[in-house]
């Protein structure tokens, strides 16, 4: 599928679906939008009913299985930001400039679900939401910088300018996620020992239900991943056909108004009276 | 390349000497910004001289980058960025000037940031190879990755704004490790500030070869 529209964005799509999504959907997504589904519904199950509570955490733990994947996924989709942006400045390529796009919004949502997440377990475990722990801060910086590489592709411009600039900034994303990790995680050790040292004793079946978290997460990342793809190569479309829309247009505008004034024979109303122009 | 650089930043350089914005509206903000600071804490309790390293490098980072907005405002006007085009000069070197020009100033504002400091806050400075290598290192970091950014946030209609969400964010390492080294320096172990310093090294070196390489492209586009 994915070959299919990467043919659609270099041209006009011809017509029928195969050669670019007019829809969001296709038999994939529905796949892996009811797997999605299914997942999450085991998931929950293992994680309320069927796996038992930490002896020192407690009922706390079970958002382990959707925290660790969250973050997990939050930091593929800034992989693939800055992927999608160095292809993108490399080859031209419209579909990978899209994927980083996609990328990036998915990873900002997991992102958030991982900070949520993260400080509804803290303040049970901890007694506060937050903690100047190395790991919070540099989730809180990656979401930040998240939101900066998506301010610039959502710039109000041409979709040339907005494309390669936000491409520069998705490029530098993830060294600046590595830098600033890294930063945060001498910062922090210098002065204490990293917060987060609860050594959980994970038996076979918690330990499953974390590996199948990140099953279903990943599908989850998958769809949303398709989806959001679809939905802004549909957008840029949009775009392009309600440019070509105006100019068609003006132009008939054009000739209606040249026609209009060769035939002059003293119509009632001048054509220039009826555009609105000022006369010469 | 280099002599491209110099040549742009002789010409930024001397844009400021005769405008006259860096000294009558950059510095005095600075200063207040030092002020402030002295408002929000209690000037009795000796907050501010055991804050000095980060409020200190908070202020050049506001300041910073108030001037490198100004580096950018004065080719937005009259179509200057497109007779930069036009110029034939090497981007790379464009890229190293406008950096070695906003580097100046912000050494400038640094030297007397650092005696506002030291008579303000009545801090006692000590640790002079620490302190002038990280100064001149963050500012080297803050410069380029500054000017990256800032041509990215260059000619749009919201640059004002999202010039600071795109830097900060960035500069977070630089702040981090330059607050440190400045304490290790102030506080006489200077051994636990040199890896900051390392650090900065590092970040300042990738800004520098990711603006020289990515300068042309973004330069290209009208």
């Amino acid at each position: 599928m994915t070959t299919q529209i990467a043919k659609g964005s270099q041209g006009r799509p011809a017509d029928g679906d195969d050669a670019g999504p007019t829809s969001t959907g296709s038999t994939t997504t529905r796949v892996l939008g009811i797997l999605t589904l299914l997942g999450f519904g085991m998931l929950f199950a293992l994680a309320f009913f069927i796996t038992p509570a930490d002896a020192n955490q407690g009922d706390a733990v079970r958002i382990i299985y959707v925290h660790v994947p969250s973050a997990t996924f939050a930091y593929t989709g800034c992989f693939l930001t800055t992927l999608g942006s160095a292809i993108y400045l490399w080859k031209k390529s419209q579909w990978w400039e899209l994927v980083a796009y996609a990328g990036a919004e998915i990873a900002a949502l997991f992102t958030a679900v991982t900070l949520v997440t993260g400080m509804l377990w803290g303040r049970p475990t901890w007694g506060v939401y937050w903690v100047w722990d190395a790991r919070l801060t540099s989730t809180a910086m990656l979401m930040l910088l998240l939101l900066g590489y998506l301010a610039v592709r959502r710039l109000p411009a041409d979709y040339s300018v907005r494309a390669k600039r936000a491409a520069i900034v998705g490029l530098l994303l993830f060294p600046n996620v590595i830098i600033v990790r890294q930063s945060v995680t001498w910062w922090r050790t210098l002065h204490q020992t990293a917060t987060i040292g609860l050594h959980t004793k994970m038996n076979g079946l918690m330990l499953f239900s974390l590996f199948f978290g990140f099953v279903v997460v990943g599908v989850f990342f998958t769809w949303l991943l398709i989806h959001r793809f679809r939905v802004a190569w549909l957008e840029e479309q949009v775009l392009d056909q309600g440019l070509d829309a105006a100019i068609a247009e003006r132009r008939a505008e054009g000739s209606a108004a040249t026609s209009g004034g060769a035939s002059g024979a003293g119509p009632v109303v001048p054509p220039n009276l009826a555009t609105g122009e000022a006369s010469p | 390349m280099i002599h491209d650089a110099l040549l742009v930043a002789a010409k930024d350089l001397r844009l400021e000497l005769r405008s006259r914005v860096a000294i009558n509206q950059v510095l005095p903000f600075a200063l207040l910004v030092l002020v402030l600071f002295a408002f929000a804490l209690d000037p009795d309790r000796g907050l501010l001289e055991k804050a000095t390293p980060g409020l200190y490098w908070v202020a050049v980072l506001f300041s910073g980058l108030l001037a490198l907005q100004r580096s950018f405002a004065v080719e937005s006007a009259d179509g200057n960025r497109d007779a930069l085009r036009l110029s034939g000069l090497d981007p790379a070197g464009i890229f190293l000037g406008k950096v070695l020009a906003v580097s100046v100033q912000l050494l400038v504002l640094e030297a007397l940031l650092l005696a506002g400091v030291a008579v303000l806050y009545s801090t006692h400075l000590g640790g002079w190879p620490l302190l002038v290598s990280t100064v001149v290192v963050a500012t080297a970091g803050i410069a380029a990755a500054g000017t990256l950014y800032g041509v990215v946030a260059a000619g749009l209609r919201v640059r004002e704004t999202l010039l600071p969400l795109l830097l900060l964010p960035v500069l977070a390492p630089v702040l981090i490790g330059s607050t440190r080294a400045f304490e290790a320096a102030l506080a006489g172990t200077p051994s636990e500030g040199w890896p900051w310093v390392g650090l900065m090294g590092v970040f300042a070196v990738l800004y520098v070869v990711a603006g020289v390489l990515g300068f042309g492209p973004l330069m290209e586009e009208s």
